[in-house]
């Protein structure tokens, strides 16, 4: 099994977000940049099929070249190769077209990608991916076996899940449950070794269409202050969650 | 010309509260474009309720083969139609199915397509709009530059409309392909307010100190009507379950009234619950970060406070009937 993961190239969940240039650019002073997160789980299940079912693991990225350290770091984490796209990231079509583009030409049937990406969180590279290459997809996936080519997928609904199958070529978008928080590998000091010495390939995009930009980005607007109730006044929360935000 | 609204309903034909949000929403679009709405529903009872928020049409498929949700499927539909009233403008809600097929129905429309969508278009040339980013930490004001232009609306931005208009009904039959995508089963805890539902969520933290405390957080909620979460390490630790974990790697909240029991409020818990409209905050400790992005808060022990909450709440609920 040949596996694809598509890694996203995001701000670590603790950053502080700020703007440059009338509010058009993302500031990236002082900001770590990391696997996103969702990416990491879908990562960890392709190194359990790997482990398990002796899969080859590629990962890759469209972005420019700031982006290889957490190529990397994927390497490092287990994977056998990388691939960079070199390309600004600029909407998510542009970005699905490119991934697809490495489907084809790697001949990948089982594609693993996260849910959303933290930073844009459009949601929306991998169902793109799957209709341009016309393969099954299955979002907010917490669940993944592969026998041959056949696949049973969970997937999160509201309020519980639903189990599905169907045939390879398949893309998943992953979340939690996908793998558990505890199985997620931190690249000891051999893999990181490994890891420079694994082919990191960067090829040139083939196209450059895009459906949406970016114009400018805002900052929710402070709020007020939090007003305290005593500890034994809960009437008074009561009576202000009723009276005065009408919520209850 | 047309605005194309898809509307969900329940297994049991019910609609989503959030479809007569779409709808609201689409009839607003409709007006500023000088066109006419279009609501497509699949297997809904009550397609009247649509016209309360000024569906002037309603395309309503009724096929028991659709009872229920398949992702191939309802992509294909939604494409149909927008090529039947060739909509310029297609919203669906940014849940958990719309999340699903959006940029599925996107490619094959060859359309631009923005999630998360808070408000009605800042422009409408060049189309321009105003979605979720940064995981709640920021917006992106994002132009969408394709004929067509798909907005995944986000849950409790827009609001419910009244615009009552006298609507008409036109079945609609989309052919159906076979694909092989199946939906083996389905696990729904029934009888429980989902996350994704609700109008008021009570969650817990750490502060808890243990599941077996959880029995205050369940009647809470129940004297609500509110739907359980908490914060991550509640659910890592196993004391709670993967589907009730909020925040920025767990599921967003964007209820009417959030309240956070024993909760720190580290940055990424605030990111997830962030786009809730009221915040309470019960905890031990008036520096926790939480007080800040809170509406209302009381610094005590949870274990004192809560019990209080829910006798009083239940005498507000008799007084309030
Ligand atoms: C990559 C990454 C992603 C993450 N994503 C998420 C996420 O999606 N969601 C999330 O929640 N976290 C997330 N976290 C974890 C986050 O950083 C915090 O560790 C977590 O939110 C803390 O949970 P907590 O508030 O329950 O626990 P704690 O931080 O331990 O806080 C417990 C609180 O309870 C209070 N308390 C103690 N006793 C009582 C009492 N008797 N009565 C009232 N209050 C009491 C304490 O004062 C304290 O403020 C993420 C972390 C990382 C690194
Ligand atoms: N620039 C990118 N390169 C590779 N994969 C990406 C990129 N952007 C998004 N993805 C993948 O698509 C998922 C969803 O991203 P998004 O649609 O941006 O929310 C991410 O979790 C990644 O798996």
């Amino acid at each position: 099994m040949k596996i694809l993961v598509c890694i996203s190239h995001v701000p670590d969940t603790t950053s502080k977000i700020n703007f440059t240039d009338n509010d058009t650019k993302f500031d990236t002073n002082g900001v770590q940049f990391v696997i996103n997160p969702y990416d990491e789980f879908a990562l960890t299940r392709a190194m359990w099929f790997k482990e398990k079912q002796g899969a080859t693991i590629t990962v890759v990225n469209v972005g420019n070249a700031s982006t290889e350290p957490t190529l990397r770091k994927a390497l490092a984490i287990g994977a056998d190769n990388a691939i960079r796209v070199n390309m600004e990231a600029i909407d998510g079509f542009s970005v699905a077209q490119e991934l697809a583009e490495v489907v084809k030409s790697g001949e990948y049937n089982l594609v693993l990608a996260g849910k959303e990406s933290i930073d844009y969180n459009g949601g929306m590279v991998p169902g793109m991916l799957a209709s341009i290459l016309d393969y099954n997809f299955v979002n907010a996936c917490i669940g993944l076996e592969v026998e041959g080519d056949k696949a049973t997928i969970s997937r999160e609904i509201d309020g519980g899940k639903e189990i599905l199958s169907c045939n390879l070529p398949l893309v998943i978008a992953g979340q939690k449950g996908l793998v558990e928080e505890k199985d997620l590998k931190i690249p000891n000091m051999r893999g990181i070794m490994m890891a420079r010495k694994k082919p990191l390939s960067v090829i040139e995009p083939v196209s450059s269409e895009t459906t949406t930009s970016t114009k400018s980005f805002d900052k929710p607007a402070a709020k007020s202050a939090c007003k305290i109730v005593e500890a034994d006044n809960v009437e008074e929360l009561i009576n202000l969650l009723h009276n005065e935000a009408k919520v209850i | 010309m047309s605005v194309l609204v898809f509307a969900e309903s329940t297994s049991e034909g019910k609609f989503k509260k959030t479809s007569f949000e779409v709808t609201s929403y689409g009839k607003k679009i409709a007006e500023e474009l000088a066109t006419n709405l279009v609501v497509l529903s699949i297997n809904a009872s009550e397609n009247e309720a649509l016209y309360k928020y000024g569906a002037e049409k309603v395309l309503n498929v009724s096929n028991a083969e659709l009872s229920s949700f398949n992702a191939k499927n309802y992509t294909s539909i939604i494409v149909q139609a927008a090529e039947k009233e060739n909509a310029q403008v297609i919203i669906i809600d940014s849940n958990a199915n719309g999340l699903y097929i959006a940029p599925m129905v996107a490619v094959n429309l060859k359309a631009g397509y923005a999630s998360n969508v808070v408000e009605i278009p800042s422009s409408t040339a060049p189309f321009t709009v105003k979605r979720k980013a940064f995981s709640n930490k920021a917006f992106n004001n994002c132009s969408i530059s394709t004929d067509v232009k798909i907005i995944g609306l986000a849950k409790n931005s827009y609001g419910l409309f009244e615009n009552e208009v006298s609507g008409s009904i036109e079945d609609f039959s989309p052919v159906i392909t076979e694909n092989n995508l199946k939906s083996e089963s389905i696990e729904q805890t029934t009888g429980k307010v989902t996350i994704a539902d609700a109008d008021i969520v009570v969650s817990g933290g750490r502060g808890l100190k243990g599941p077996e405390n959880w029995g205050m957080i369940e009647e809470l909620a129940s004297i609500l009507g509110a739907a359980t979460a908490c914060s991550k390490p509640v659910s890592d630790l196993g004391w709670r379950s993967h589907s009730e974990h909020v925040g920025q790697t767990g599921k967003p909240v964007a209820a009417n009234l959030y309240i956070a029991i024993g909760i720190s409020g580290a940055i990424q818990h605030l990111a997830g619950i962030n786009s809730s409209k009221v915040k309470v905050v019960i905890n031990t400790d008036p520096d926790a970060p939480f007080f800040k992005a809170a509406d209302y808060g009381i610094v005590g022990d949870a274990f004192e406070v809560v019990p209080k909450l829910i006798e009083k709440l239940k005498e507000f609920k008799v007084n309030n009937a």
